[in-house]
C-alpha cells in the first residue's frame, strides 16, 4: 500500500518537475511582456531535438547540450524580435494567435528538417533504477528534479540580487515606470524570451532520455505547462513550480486511484476548480485594474 | 465593397488554378489520403514514401497496361474530417481510378461512406477489424486486424500456460479498438483480464498504471496495445519497476524504432509481426523472402532509413491494386473491384493475400510471426 | 444599417451566383464547409470581437451538438430536427451553467478556463466509447424531415447558404441594436459601461450562450453532412482554428468572419501542394497576417481604403 502510494508520488513529482520547468518559462515571458507564449512547448522540443541531432552528428554530449540550448535561446530571441515586438500593443487574442503562429512555424521547421521520428538521448548517469521503500526512481528523474531546483534557486538569486534581474521584475510591475528610471525595456523583453527559451530547452533535454523527444512533443508539454503556470498564478515563479508539482502529482494520483482514462482531464478539472474559487491561481497576485 | 469582391474573385481563381487538374484519362490515377503529419505521422510517413518509391519504380518499368501511374496524394494531418474532404476531392475533382490509404481507422471510416456511394475501389492501410467486418463492397484492407493480433498473442500465452493478464491500451484509435477486440476474444482462449488500464499516446510516464497492474491479484502477464513511442515509454517503465512478468506488445511496435527507443528494456518482449521485420532471417524457401528482401533493399536505398511494417502495408496495397488492374485489363472501377476480390496467392510484405467475397483482408493468422526481442535483435519464437 | 445592407446584398449575390461557377461536387463541399464554419465564426466573433472575451474551447460546444445529434439519431432513433434542438438545448444549458463563474475571469485566466472546458469535453467524448465510438469515431445518418432527406451536395449547399444568411442577418441585427451597442461598450471598457448602467455580466452571459448554441447547431448539421464524426471535431486544435478564423478575418466584423473562414478553410486545400511544408507555411502566414494586419483582414483593409471605422 505504502510502496504503491510512494510510487505514484515519485512519478508524479518527476513529471511535475518537467511541467514546472515549462511553467517557469511561461511565467518569465508573461512577467516581462504580458504575453502567453504558446510556443514555449516548442522551445522544449527544439532543445531536445537539436541536442539529439548534434549528438548523432558526432558532437560530444555535453557540447551538444550547450549548443542546443544556445540555438533555442537564439530562436527565442528571434521570435521576440520578429513576431512580438512588431505587434506592439495588440490585443490579447491577437498576441495569442501570433505565438500560436510562431509555435507552428518552429514545429513545421523541425518537422521538415529534423524529421518526424522519436528520439532519445543517452541517460546522464545510467539507467539502474533506485529503490526507495519499495518504489523505484530513475536516476534521470533525480537529474530533472535536481536541475529544476537549481534553476529555481538561480532564478531567485537572479531576480533578487542582480541588477538585470531586478530590472526585469521592475518591467513586469510597471513598464512605463521602468522605462522612466532608465531601464531598456526592449532589451529586457528580448532577454526574457531568450531566458525562457533556454529554460525550455534545458527541460526538453533533461527529459529526452526518459520520455523521448520529437518534433511535436511540445504540444502537450506547452499546454500542461500553461495550465501549471496558471494554476500557480501567472506571474509567480514559486507558483509555477508549485503548479507544476501539484499538476504532476494530481495526474499520477488520478491514474493510480481513480481512472487512468481520465488522467488527462485532471489538469483541466483542477484548473477550472481553482479558477472558480481563486481567480488568481494559487499564488497569483491579486490584480487591480486601472480604469 | 469592390475590394472585397475582387479579393474573393482572386481567391476563387487562385483556387481553381491550383486545384484544377484537367483529367486527360491517359495515366492511371491512384488517389491517396495519408496521415503524413500529426499524431499518426509515424505511420503515414513511411506509407507515403513507399507509394512514391514504387509508383516511380513501376513507371520506370513501363507502367501498367502500357499506361503510367499517377499518384495524387493529400495529407489529412491525422484528422478524419480532413480525410473525408480530401476523399471528395479525389473522387469528384481529381477523378481517380482507385483510392489507397486511410492511415488510421478513423480516417478510413470517414472515407468509407464516400467510396461506397461513389463506387470506387478502396484499399485501406488501417488496422481495425470494423473496416472489413461486415464486409463492404468497395472496401479492402492490407494490415492484419487488431483482432488477429490479440488472437496471435493469446495463442502464444496459452502455450505458456498464462490465463490471467493485465491489459494496458493506448487511448488512440488503434489502442482502443485493440482493447475492444482483446476483451472480445479473451474468453475463447481461456484468458481473464484482471487489470484494464489506459495511457495517452504522448504520456511521459506510465508507472502509475503499471503499478496498478503489477498489484492486480494473480496477474501473470501484461499485454500492451499501442503505437509509436508510447509503448517504448511503457517498456522503459516496465524495466524501471523491475517487473519480470511476460511482456507482450501488439504489431503496433513492429518497427526498429521501438527497439531503438526502448533499449535493453525491450529484451524479452514478444509481439506478432509481419515477416518484413525479420527479412534477413527468412529461409530462402519462405514464400515471402524474395519480396520482403527486395522491398527492404529498395526502401533503404532510396530513403536512407530502415523500412517499417507500416510502409509495408502501403506496398501491399499498391501491389494488390496494380495486380488487380492488370487482371481486369482496364481501370473500370467495377472490374477492378472484382479483380481485387479475386486476388489469390499474392505475396506481399505482410503475408500472402487471398481475398474472397467475405474476406476483404486476405491474410490468415499464419502470416503473423511471433517474435521476441533477444539481445536487441528480433528472433522468431519457435 | 445601410453599409451592412450593401454587404448583405453582396453576400446573397455571391451565394446565389456561386453554383454557376462551381465545377464539381468537391467545390460544393468546400463551399458548404466554409458556410457552416462561418456560422460558428460569426457567433464566436460576437463573443471575441464585439464583447472582448476569449474562448479557446468553443469546439467543445460544437462537439456536444455534433455528438448529441449523432447519438440521439443513431442510437435512439430520434428525428434529426428533434436531436438538433435537444443538443442545442443541452449546450445552452451547459454554457449558462459555466458562463457566470467563467466570465468573471479576465484575459488569460478566461482563456485557460475555456480551454479547460473544451478539453474536458473532448476527453469525455474520447473515453465514453460505448456512446461515442471513441477515438475511431461513429457514423452519422442523414438529415431530414419525415421521409424527405437532404441528399447531395447541391441540396446541402442550399441549406448551408440559407443558414449563413440567417446567422449573418441575426448578427448584424444584434450589433445594430441597443444590446449590440452595450456589447461594444463592454469591449471598450467594462468598468465604464457598468458605470453607465449596463448589466455587463448578464450581457456577457447571453452572448456566451448564444455563441455556444450557434456552435452546437452548426456542429449538428456538419455531423449529418459529413456523415462521420471523430473526437477531433471537439478538440483543442479545432478550437484554435475557429479563433484564428475570427481573428484573421477581423474581430468585430461579421463579414470579416466570413472572409476569415473562407481563407482558413481553403488554405489547407491550397497548401496541399506544398507536401510537408504545410505546417511551416501556415505558421508563417498566420504570424505575418497578425503582425501586419493586427485587426484582421477586413477592418485593416477598410482602414487602408480610407473608409475608416466609425
Amino acid at each position: 500500500m505504502l510502496s504503491q502510494f510512494l510510487q505514484f508520488l515519485l512519478s508524479g513529482v518527476t513529471v511535475g518537475a518537467t511541467y514546472a520547468l515549462a511553467a517557469i518559462g511561461f511565467t518569465l515571458i508573461y512577467n516581462a511582456s504580458g504575453v502567453i507564449n504558446f510556443a514555449q512547448g516548442e522551445f522544449m522540443a527544439l532543445g531536445g531535438m537539436a541536442a539529439v541531432f548534434l549528438a548523432n552528428a558526432g558532437v560530444p554530449l555535453p557540447l551538444a547540450i550547450v549548443l542546443a540550448v544556445t540555438v533555442a535561446t537564439a530562436v527565442g530571441m528571434l521570435v521576440e524580435k520578429l513576431a512580438i515586438e512588431p505587434a506592439g500593443r495588440a490585443e490579447v487574442v491577437t498576441l495569442i494567435i501570433i505565438t500560436i503562429g510562431a509555435s507552428l512555424t518552429i514545429r513545421g521547421f523541425m518537422q521538415v528538417f529534423l524529421g518526424k521520428g522519436s528520439h532519445a538521448l543517452p541517460p546522464f548517469s545510467g539507467e539502474a533504477p533506485i529503490a526507495i521503500l519499495g518504489a523505484t526512481l530513475l536516476p534521470q528523474s533525480l537529474w530533472v528534479i535536481g536541475v529544476t531546483g537549481a534553476v529555481v534557486l538561480m532564478l531567485s538569486w537572479f531576480f533578487g540580487r542582480t541588477l538585470t534581474g531586478k530590472a526585469m521584475l521592475a518591467t513586469s510591475y510597471n513598464k512605463l515606470a521602468a522605462q522612466l528610471v532608465g531601464i531598456n525595456t526592449r532589451f529586457i523583453l528580448l532577454l526574457s524570451f531568450g531566458l525562457a527559451a533556454a529554460l525550455g530547452a534545458v527541460g526538453g533535454i533533461l527529459i529526452a532520455p526518459v520520455t523521448y523527444t520529437s518534433y511535436d512533443v511540445g504540444v502537450m508539454l506547452g499546454l500542461k505547462g500553461f495550465v501549471a503556470a496558471t494554476l500557480g498564478g501567472l506571474g509567480s515563479g514559486a507558483g509555477a513550480v508549485a503548479g507544476g508539482l501539484v499538476l504532476g502529482v494530481a495526474e499520477a494520483m488520478t491514474a493510480g486511484y481513480i481512472s487512468s482514462a481520465y488522467k488527462d482531464a485532471t489538469p483541466f478539472v483542477l484548473i477550472l476548480l481553482i479558477l472558480f474559487f481563486l481567480p488568481q491561481g494559487l499564488f497569483g497576485k491579486k490584480a487591480t485594474d486601472r480604469v | 465593397m469592390k475590394m472585397r469582391t475582387l479579393i474573393k474573385a482572386a481567391l476563387a481563381a487562385a483556387t481553381t488554378l491550383a486545384l484544377g487538374v484537367a483529367a486527360a484519362a491517359e495515366p492511371i490515377r491512384i488517389g491517396s489520403v495519408l496521415s503524413v503529419t500529426g499524431p499518426a505521422a509515424f505511420l503515414g510517413d513511411p506509407q507515403l514514401k513507399t507509394l512514391e518509391l514504387f509508383v516511380a519504380k513501376i513507371n520506370s518499368e513501363g507502367g501498367v497496361l502500357g499506361r503510367k501511374l499517377e499518384l495524387v496524394h493529400y495529407d489529412d494531418g491525422s484528422e478524419a474530417a480532413k480525410a473525408n474532404g480530401f476523399t471528395k476531392r479525389l473522387i469528384e475533382n481529381d477523378k481517380v481510378d482507385i483510392i489507397l490509404g486511410g492511415t488510421s481507422t478513423g480516417a478510413t471510416m470517414a472515407m468509407a461512406a464516400l467510396v461506397e456511394k461513389a463506387e470506387v475501389p478502396f484499399i485501406s492501410f488501417a488496422g481495425a477489424v470494423v473496416i472489413v467486418e461486415p464486409t463492404k463492397k468497395w472496401m479492402f484492407k492490407t494490415p492484419h486486424t487488431d483482432r488477429m493480433a490479440a488472437e496471435k498473442v493469446f495463442d502464444d500465452m496459452k502455450k505458456r500456460g498464462i490465463s490471467r493478464i493485465g491489459l494496458l491500451s493506448e487511448t488512440s484509435g488503434f489502442g482502443q479498438s485493440g482493447r475492444k477486440e482483446t476483451q472480445a476474444v479473451a474468453a475463447k482462449f481461456g484468458i481473464t483480464l484482471v487489470a484494464d488500464e489506459t495511457y495517452g499516446p504522448r504520456d511521459t510516464d506510465v508507472t502509475a498504471q503499471l503499478t496498478k497492474i503489477k498489484n492486480a491479484p494473480g496477474v501473470q502477464a501484461v499485454f500492451v496495445f499501442g503505437l509509436g513511442q508510447g509503448p517504448a515509454v511503457v517498456t522503459k517503465n516496465y524495466a524501471q519497476l523491475g517487473m519480470n512478468l511476460p511482456h507482450y506488445e501488439s504489431h503496433g511496435v513492429a518497427s526498429d524504432e521501438y527497439k531503438r527507443l526502448s533499449g535493453p528494456a525491450a529484451n524479452g518482449v514478444r509481439l506478432p509481426s509481419p515477416a518484413l521485420l525479420i527479412a534477413d532471417q527468412l529461409a530462402a524457401t519462405d514464400p515471402q523472402q524474395k519480396i520482403v528482401a527486395a522491398y527492404t533493399k529498395a526502401y533503404a536505398l532510396r530513403w536512407k532509413e530502415q523500412p517499417s511494417t507500416f510502409g509495408g502495408y502501403a506496398y501491399d496495397g499498391l501491389m494488390i491494386a496494380v495486380d488487380a488492374i492488370q487482371r481486369a485489363g482496364s481501370t473500370d472501377k467495377g472490374k477492378v473491384r472484382d479483380a481485387i476480390e479475386q486476388t489469390k496467392g499474392l505475396v506481399g510484405t505482410s503475408g500472402v493475400f487471398s481475398m474472397t467475397p467475405t474476406d476483404h483482408m486476405g491474410l490468415s493468422l499464419a502470416a503473423f510471426r511471433m517474435l521476441e526481442v533477444k539481445d536487441g535483435q528480433w528472433a522468431v519464437v519457435k | 444599417m445601410k453599409k451592412s445592407f450593401r454587404g448583405l446584398m453582396l453576400l446573397a449575390g455571391v451565394l446565389v451566383l456561386l453554383p454557376l461557377v462551381l465545377p464539381n461536387a468537391y467545390y460544393y463541399d468546400v463551399a458548404i464547409r466554409v458556410a457552416l464554419n462561418a456560422c460558428v465564426a460569426i457567433g464566436l466573433n460576437l463573443l471575441i470581437g464585439y464583447t472582448g472575451q476569449i474562448s479557446l474551447g468553443h469546439a467543445g460546444f460544437l462537439g456536444i451538438g455534433a455528438y448529441g445529434s449523432a447519438i440521439l439519431t443513431g442510437r435512439f432513433d430520434w428525428p434529426p430536427i428533434a436531436a438538433l434542438l435537444a443538443a442545442a438545448l443541452a449546450t445552452g444549458a451547459l454554457a449558462l451553467l459555466v458562463a457566470r463563474p467563467i466570465l468573471k475571469l479576465k484575459g488569460h485566466y478566461l482563456a485557460m478556463a475555456t480551454l479547460g472546458l473544451g478539453i474536458i469535453l473532448s476527453i469525455v467524448i474520447v473515453n465514453e466509447t460505448a456512446w461515442t465510438g471513441g477515438p475511431d469515431g461513429m457514423p452519422v445518418g442523414g438529415f431530414g424531415l419525415s421521409g424527405w432527406q437532404i441528399a447531395g451536395e447541391r441540396a446541402w449547399y442550399g441549406v448551408a447558404a440559407v443558414l449563413l444568411m440567417l446567422v449573418t442577418v441575426l448578427a448584424l441585427n444584434l450589433i445594430d441594436s441597443p444590446a449590440g451597442r452595450a456589447l461594444q461598450a463592454i469591449h471598450g471598457s467594462e468598468v465604464a459601461s457598468r458605470v453607465s448602467g449596463v448589466d455587463t455580466t448578464a450581457f456577457k452571459v447571453r452572448v456566451f450562450v448564444l455563441s455556444a448554441v450557434l456552435a452546437s447547431v452548426t456542429g449538428s448539421l456538419s455531423a449529418h453532412y459529413v456523415g462521420f464524426l471523430t473526437p477531433g471535431v471537439a478538440g483543442f486544435f479545432h478550437s484554435i482554428e475557429l479563433v484564428t478564423m475570427v481573428v484573421v478575418g477581423g474581430m468585430a466584423s461579421v463579414f470579416g468572419s466570413i472572409l476569415g473562414t473562407a481563407i482558413l478553410t481553403m488554405l489547407p486545400q491550397l497548401l496541399s501542394a506544398f507536401e510537408g511544408w504545410e505546417t511551416l507555411a501556415f505558421g508563417v502566414i498566420l504570424m505575418l497576417t497578425m503582425i501586419f494586419l493586427p485587426r484582421g483582414l477586413v477592418p485593416s483593409l477598410r482602414l487602408k481604403l480610407g473608409r475608416g471605422k466609425k
